[in-house]
């Protein structure tokens, strides 16, 4: 749920990065902390575990410029993917304005996949949203690996509702600010609509 | 009523920070921010030039978060009060209705009585602010009066913010 505050003159929209575990969605986080500039970002924070499995949830707060004289920030998530904490990606989607799936490429990892988008779904749900109702994007990653599955198998599994998607190779930045870019687009748009009389 | 929008006027920021700011000198508060549940900050005041507030708000709403989950699975309602003692700063962390968490920072020069019985006054007083709040924009939704700068908004706006 975005926060317009007219006092401060600036407007916050929370993203979530969700999917598998180990599917690349810190490292969508870390290189996009990497190349923004200073001025534009706030610091990254990473609650994980010793091994750097995302624990928690991973912060990066990003001011996008201005809009009508509006401050525009972002503030971006990752859940961890581990089955077994379904209780913090519930709590880390609360609020949410915009989600970004990142299925993991890798033929064994499409079962993951799919295990991981309904589990959002039912999130959702519980959360009293509904898939249809949070604008969100789908990004197919690692598409550097051998065993990647093709994209068109990957679309008609998680894309039924034929959302805008992306392939990426995250660990080099291929396609992760094509990404971000769709998801804000949509969330602003979604956010003419609610507010516009 | 969670998935509302959450707007703040300049009128109810004046009288929320004029709340804050007597909060934090009558308890002797290193700092006082008011966060919103998802992690947005909404106000603050006191010695907070060194510190990083967006940061501070995200983990103060992680960890409300993953408390009232704790809470859940006790059969509790809401554990409404935090409170983290360290070596130099304590910080208090209380709940405003569904909301808002009010986080009190504070060192030897306070002590946590003083700072609960202020924090208790101020709570009230915000609570009043923000329910009324809900309810204007409630209304003003229903009505389709809701003004925002983003009804008129255009896709060479959104494009604008990728541009440089
Ligand atoms: N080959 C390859 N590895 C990647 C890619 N993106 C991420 N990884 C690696 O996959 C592992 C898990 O990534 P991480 O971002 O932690 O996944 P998360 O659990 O979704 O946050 C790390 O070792 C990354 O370096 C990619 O595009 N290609
Ligand atoms: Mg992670």
């Amino acid at each position: 749920m975005s926060f317009i505050n007219y006092a401060a003159r600036e407007i916050n929209c929370k993203i979530v990065y969700y999917g598998p575990g180990l599917g690349g969605k810190t490292t969508n986080l870390q290189y996009i902390y990497d190349k923004t500039n200073p001025k534009s970002k706030g610091k990254m924070i990473s609650l994980a575990t010793e091994t750097e499995r995302t624990l928690f949830f991973d912060f990066l707060p990003l001011n996008l410029g201005e809009i009508k004289g509006f401050k525009v920030r972002f503030h971006l998530y990752t859940v961890p993917g581990q089955v077994f904490y379904d209780a913090s990606r519930k709590l880390i989607l609360k609020g949410v304005d915009g989600i970004v799936f990142v299925a993991d490429s890798q033929i064994e990892r499409m079962d993951a996949n799919i295990e991981s988008f309904e589990n959002m779904i039912g999130n959702l749900e519980e959360q009293g949203y509904t898939i249809k109702s949070v604008p969100y994007v789908i990004q197919y990653n690692k598409r550097d690996l051998p065993n990647a599955a093709p994209v068109d198998e990957m679309k008609k599994e998680l894309n039924k509702d034929n959302v805008p998607d992306f392939e990426a190779i995250a660990i080099k930045g291929t396609g992760v600010f094509d990404t971000l870019k769709a998801v804000t687009k949509l969330v602003l748009i979604d956010l003419k609509r609610k507010t516009g009389a | 009523m969670e998935n509302t929008q959450f707007i703040l006027y300049e009128e109810e920021y004046k009288k929320i920070n004029e709340i804050i700011l007597r909060l934090a000198r009558e308890a002797n508060a290193k700092f006082v921010f008011l966060v919103d549940k998802n992690g947005q900050l909404i106000a603050h005041c006191g010695d907070t030039e060194d510190i990083d507030t967006t940061s501070l708000a995200s983990l103060t709403a992680g960890n409300i978060a993953a408390t009232s989950g704790l809470a859940k699975l006790l059969g509790e309602k809401e554990f409404s009060v935090l409170f983290h003692e360290g070596e130099r700063d304590n910080i208090h962390i209380t709940l405003i209705g569904e909301r808002i968490i009010l986080v009190v920072v504070f060192d030897h020069r306070s002590s946590l009585g003083l700072v609960r019985l202020r924090v208790k006054k101020a709570s009230q007083e915000l609570k009043k602010i923000f329910d009324e709040l809900t309810e204007k924009i409630q209304k003003e939704m229903q009505a389709e009066e809701l003004e925002s700068p983003f009804s008129e908004i255009t896709d060479e706006d959104i494009e604008n913010l990728f541009s440089e």
